[in-house]
């Protein structure tokens, strides 16, 4: 939907831009989260900030918020300089924060969310009674409905968004935050909220809209800044751009990282998905009737914005997630089922690369050959009558980190101890030298260096060859460009489209990747 | 990832341990100070009264013996993320398991009654186990609070069984009638004696090698074996155990069933080894004990060897001290196993934080 | 009529069981509720127990001993916090570090100030203890039995810690549901990240927590060792802290149900005594150890869910860390 109305100019009388940072600048350890950010928003509008995961939008956001503390750089409010250390400057300073994940106290009714950190007075009493009346004022205006007496966790999620937004409010924001507000919403509650965030910058509230999705910077801002690896790379007045425009921006004009590969010679299926359905613990289906086939000899991507149902996908293949529906068939055998779990699946030849490599993949205070048996340590190369067999799990990470290229080459060594790049090697030496039939790999490459890049496509491309067939779920575009014989693109919980892997381009898959459904080459 | 400090082996394992030992001890030489008594005098009586003659030796390595057992069953669990404040219970009702044996079967040969014995410690205290791991793998009970339960219902349980039950026909102190000559472990003097090496009489006696082996095979099964394995995977990443297919329910169960099972071998120690009859609260604590135990010696067994060893020490050397200093007890020692608790298990960042950053700062850059 | 004077007894041997428990129990409340899991109250009474009855001693001044023994409690609520919060330390740990600390040192220190093997001397001197008020008219109301005796005996005849333990109830429940502190306590225990983001200081209120703890376990222990009897001994306490705690469990965190609870659980308790070796009708002699077990093995069976559902608060136990 389009905005009713053109941004006003500056009301109020206030000089200056609502909020202004400058060289904002934050380091978590090796990551430069935040290099030399600097950003302005005007007051009364709705400022769109975008970028991939991990781009620096968040971390960015939780700095004006007062959750880190930025290294350097400073942040400006209303023309004034304002220090900012823990949340309660900021929320003085007149900023509100809508969290992705809501920070809400689910065994609480939704005043008493409401009034937390603002509660008008020593007793509650008179403040619940102002904030009651102050809440049903704000509810007529902004079109903000919500049970004031309902306990807030059984409400749906749009419901205790709604609950953040007033608790915001309540706490005199002038300056609202939010991040990835649609992540949980379906498309009329997300129309809803726009709605919402547009009728409070028309009575002079400053939205910030940080997300990863087009569609919505298209919808509702006024302007948007683009963020790629911890930086602004462009901004620019929302209707001066194109969704084509901000796509190419988002993703950068990295060098293509073409893998050098043979034309694929698919075989038989060997791995056959049919009308898979994920559920999330809410309930809320995150994959929906997906469908598709893996061949023999070929390498499938999963294309698609990330938190579109593609880490429920990988979950419920690999055996760590029961799917509510829907059938997985490995060689004509449904597999869905909880009775087969992950060392099952193994055994049967499916291999996982997991997504989030220090979540699940590796455990962190364990050494290098420790993680490299992980979920393999009952098999008999491993162990025999229960005891581990030391000497050939030490010498079989000797050969995996040699024919890996992991350094430093030290069995012993704790695996965070190795960079990201060389963790991952470990974790996919131990996947692929499990001999499996069907390897699914989330992230292949996510906090991994360049060298190692090229190396873990290398392995990946060399699997398809030998007649194994390889899904590899990514949000690097050209990953998954580079790598794909057939791309599946999903947004929403659904495959919106297909294209194979010589065709695919930036814009089509992003386009798709955008929610817009079909084929859009036609 | 679990602690903002990280530091060597060699640190983690000794130096701080040392340290934290250290800081509790300094508090405790206060505590004797204020009460008007000198701590160095104190110190060196408790050495002696520890190791000073052949029959204290015994003494301390008695004590050793039943930290050993409390001590590792506290590992067990902790090496699986589970943390087991159950022992004093697993270990009475563990030796409710080692009585009924010698009560009924003690005339029978000792080759047959001990490894009896022993079995049925281990199946008592790991039945004893076995409800509150159930209910946490099962049903999600908190398990700290449902094994603390169980501590004072298995303490209700065996009142209730030498009031009614179990006691001496026509005595008065509720204590079972004694055991048969089977049902004795052999003292380490008389089996020393045998082979003619003369040692002063004390209780060490040989469940003591028992204690050598269960460290053997718990460091064996939590180090070497795939069960082992899984165990550890689950109780530093959850996440990453469910990830290779590993049950958290029976992990829980199993690293449960171990822990209880250890901890009923105290009763092996003490009522077949030293009391040769059940007696009420015969645990006396060492359930509690075995907490600073894992905690000091870092959940592996040469540490909590090196423990018990201290802690038995402990207890011997601190009884010795009550007799030399009439304003000293032996709850002394009590004080000391609780700060040791507190400074090695809940304020170990105290120390460790600026360890870990003074040691990187000396190793330059260090590891990253 | 002896039927009935036994059950007034029996009820008054209850409130007077139940009293330490209660003011334990809300002890724990405020903390657990805060996010802090309380296994510390048994030593942090038996630590006020000492110091109460050892300062009782000392001056002859009851009071000064309740001020001794609030100290003690605070204390060593400051300790826990200072692990727990300050530190990020394990708060079981921490909390069996000070319940055993204190069965040390208190007995230590006994022995050494006042050399009766571990006690306080015993308390008999006028003022020293916290004995029963008589209300107006309960001698004379004793003759009959109701409402006299009932009033000699349940409303009268307390000393001043029964009376202020039921007045902590509904003040419990008021500062817990009606005031600012209350609802922030209540949302650290749930989510503490909600409370930060709402600008408020995670650590503060658990600090303020865990010493309103400290201070209603001071009392508790000093009821035990001044009011109840009469001086201090080893290990006086006797699990009233875990059994306080199960009770809190038992009233699933909220006031009037753990008081409810406390005086089940006093009732059991007053009742075996009374029940030794009696026959009941249906269930015949009930042996005395399962009364006293039956407090906890109804614990475990409703932490089993099996009677009921008991939730926690949502973030006990851990220590709270802002980076994620």
């Amino acid at each position: 939907m389009e905005p009713e109305s053109p941004a006003p100019e500056a009301p109020g009388g206030l000089p200056g831009p609502a909020l202004e940072l400058r060289a904002i600048d934050k380091r978590f350890g090796a990551v430069h989260a935040n290099r030399a950010v600097s950003l302005s928003v005007a007051r009364g509008s709705i400022h769109g900030l975008i970028g991939e995961n991990g781009a620096g939008k968040s971390t960015l956001m939780n700095i004006v918020y007062g959750f880190h503390t930025a290294d350097s750089g400073e942040i400006r409010v209303n023309g004034r300089r304002v220090v900012i250390g823990r949340p309660r400057d900021s929320i003085e300073a007149g900023i509100g924060m809508v969290h992705q994940h809501f920070m809400l106290v689910e065994r609480f009714t939704v005043l008493e969310n409401v009034v937390l950190g603002a509660e008008g007075g020593s007793l509650l009493g008179k403040g619940l009674a102002e904030a009651r009346a102050g809440l049903a004022r704000l509810g007529r205006d902004y079109g903000l409905d919500v049970p004031l007496d309902a306990e807030t966790g059984h409400l749906p999620v749009g419901m205790q968004q709604r609950v953040e937004i007033l608790k915001a409010l309540h706490h005199r924001a002038d300056i609202l935050i939010l991040d990835e507000p649609t992540s949980v919403l379906t498309p009329p509650e997300a129309d809803q909220l726009f709605r919402m965030l547009a009728l409070l910058r028309d009575q002079g509230k400053t939205v910030i809209l940080v997300t990863h999705k087009l569609r919505e910077i298209m919808a509702i801002t006024d302007r948007v800044t683009v963020m790629r690896q911890g930086a602004v790379v462009h901004e620019t007045a929302t209707r001066d751009t194109t969704p084509r425009a901000l796509a190419e921006q988002i993703v950068g004009r990295a060098v293509l990282l073409r893998v050098e590969k043979k034309p694929a010679r698919p075989g038989p299926a060997l791995l056959e998905v049919r009308n898979l359905e994920v559920r999330d613990r809410f309930g809320v289906p995150r994959v929906k009737g997906a469908t598709f086939s893996l061949r023999a000899g070929e390498i499938v991507g999963i294309a698609g914005v990330s938190g579109n149902g593609q880490s429920e996908l990988l979950e419920a293949l690999s055996g760590i997630r029961r799917p509510s529906g829907g059938a997985i068939l490995l060689g004509g055998r449904d597999i869905a089922g909880e009775n087969v779990g992950p060392r099952d699946r193994r055994g049967l030849g499916i291999a996982h690369v997991p997504e989030d490599r220090l979540r699940m993949g590796v455990v962190g205070s364990f050494s290098a050959e420790d993680n490299s048996i992980l979920g393999y340590e009952g098999r008999p190369e491993f162990s025999g009558g229960g005891i581990l067999r030391r000497g050939a799990i030490r010498s079989g990470c000797e050969r995996k980190m040699a024919a890996y290229d992991i350094r430093p080459p030290a069995p012993r060594l704790r695996i965070t101890a190795f960079s990201g790049g060389n963790q991952q090697k470990v974790v996919m030496a131990r996947e692929i030298d499990s001999k499996p039939s069907v390897l699914i790999v989330g992230q292949p490459t996510r906090g991994v260096d360049i060298g190692a890049i090229e190396f873990i496509h290398r392995r990946i491309v060399e699997l398809r060859d030998a007649g194994k067939a390889v899904l590899v779920v990514s949000v690097e575009l050209d990953e998954i460009m580079g790598l794909s014989d057939r791309i599946l693109v999903m947004a929403g919980g659904e495959f919106v489209g297909e294209v194979s892997g010589e065709e695919a381009n930036e814009r089509t898959l992003g386009l798709m990747m955008a929610g817009v459904r079909g084929d859009p080459r036609k | 990832m679990s602690a903002p400090g990280r530091l060597p082996r060699w640190a983690d394992y000794g130096l701080l341990p040392l340290l934290n030992l250290c800081a509790a001890l300094l508090i405790s030489g206060l505590v004797i100070r204020l009460i008007g008594e000198s701590p160095w005098a104190a110190l060196k009586l408790m050495a002696a009264g520890a190791f000073g003659a052949q029959d204290s030796v015994g003494y301390t390595l008695f004590y050793a013996t039943d930290f050993v057992f409390t001590g590792l069953a506290v590992a067990v669990a902790v090496h699986a993320g589970v943390f087991n404040i159950g022992g004093e219970g697993q270990a009475y009702i563990g030796g409710l398991g080692v009585g009924l044996v010698g009560l009924a079967f003690g005339s029978w040969s000792p080759w047959i009654v001990v490894p009896l014995g022993i079995a049925a410690a281990c199946a008592f205290g790991a039945a004893w186990a076995f409800v509150p791991a159930w209910l946490q793998a099962r049903r999600g009970s908190h398990i700290v609070i449902t094994t603390i339960m169980f501590n004072f219902i298995a303490s209700a349980l065996m009142t209730y069984l030498l009031v009614n039950v179990l006691i001496k026909p026509g005595q008065q102190s509720p204590e079972s009638r004694e055991f048969g000559p089977g049902a004795v472990m052999p003292s380490v003097h008389q089996a020393l004696g045998m082979i003619g090496i003369p040692f002063a009489p004390s209780p060490f006696n040989l469940a003591s090698l028992l204690a050598l082996a269960a460290c053997l095979l718990v460091w064996v099964f939590i180090w070497r074996t795939r069960w082992g394995y899984a165990l550890r995977v689950f109780g530093q990443n959850p996440q990453a155990a469910l990830y290779a297919g590993i049950s958290p329910q029976r992990t829980i169960l199993v690293s449960m069933l171990i822990s209880g099972g250890l901890a009923g071998c105290l009763g092996v120690n003490e009522l077949m080894g030293s009391e040769h009859r059940i007696l009420l609260d015969f645990p006396g604590g060492a359930g509690f004990v075995g907490i600073a135990v894992a905690l000091m010696g870092r959940n592996h067994p040469a540490g909590i060897l090196a423990a018990s060893l201290l802690f038995g020490a402990l207890y011997q050397g601190g009884s010795q001290l009550a007799f030399d200093m009439p304003h000293v007890n032996r709850d002394m020692v009590v004080l000391i196993q609780g700060l040791v608790i507190l400074f090695c298990g809940a304020l170990e960042n105290i120390f460790r934080v600026p360890l870990a950053a003074l040691l990187c700062r000396a190793g330059g850059s260090g590891r990253t | 009529m002896e039927a009935f004077r036994e059950i007034i007894l029996l009820l008054a041997a209850t409130i007077r069981v139940a009293t330490p428990l209660v003011l334990a129990a809300l002890a724990g409340l405020f903390s657990e509720r805060s996010g802090m899991i309380d296994l510390g109250l048994e030593g942090k009474m038996l630590a006020a127990a000492f110091a109460s009855a050892a300062v009782a001693a000392a001056t002859g001044s009851a009071w000064l001993g309740l001020g001794a023994g609030v100290a003690a409690g605070a204390a060593l609520a400051l300790v826990i916090a200072f692990a727990c919060v300050t530190h990020r330390g394990n708060q079981v740990v921490a909390a069996m570090a000070i319940n055993i600390m204190v069965a040390g040192l208190a007995p230590a220190l006994a022995l050494a100030w006042f050399n009766q093997g571990g006690q306080t001397p015993q308390l008999d001197g006028p003022g020293q203890r916290f004995l029963g008020l008589a209300w107006p008219w309960s001698q004379a109301a004793r003759r009959h039995p109701l409402p006299g005796l009932a009033y000699a005996e349940l409303l009268s005849g307390h000393n001043v810690i029964v009376y202020f333990a039921a007045a902590l109830v509904p003040a419990s429940a008021w500062v817990l549901y009606r005031t600012r502190f209350g609802l922030r306590l209540r949302a650290v225990g749930e989510n503490p990240l909600a409370v930060d983001t709402a600008g408020i200081s995670v650590g503060a209120l658990r600090y303020q927590a865990s010493i309103i703890s400290g201070v209603l376990c001071g009392v508790a222990g000093t009821y035990i060792s001044t009011a109840a009897s009469a001086g201090f001994v080893r290990d006086m306490t006797a699990g009233k802290g875990y059994l306080a705690l199960a009770a809190l469990i038992f009233g699933k965190w909220r006031p009037y149900p753990t008081l409810g609870a406390c005086l089940l659980f006093a009732f059991a308790d007053a009742g075996a005594a009374r029940l030794q070796g009696v026959a009941l009708p249906v269930v015949g002699v009930v042996p005395v150890q399962f009364i006293i077990a039956l407090p906890y093995i109804l614990t475990v069976l409703l932490l089993a869910g099996f009677v009921g559902e008991a939730i926690a608060p949502k973030a006990i136990g851990a220590p709270y860390i802002k980076e994620k």
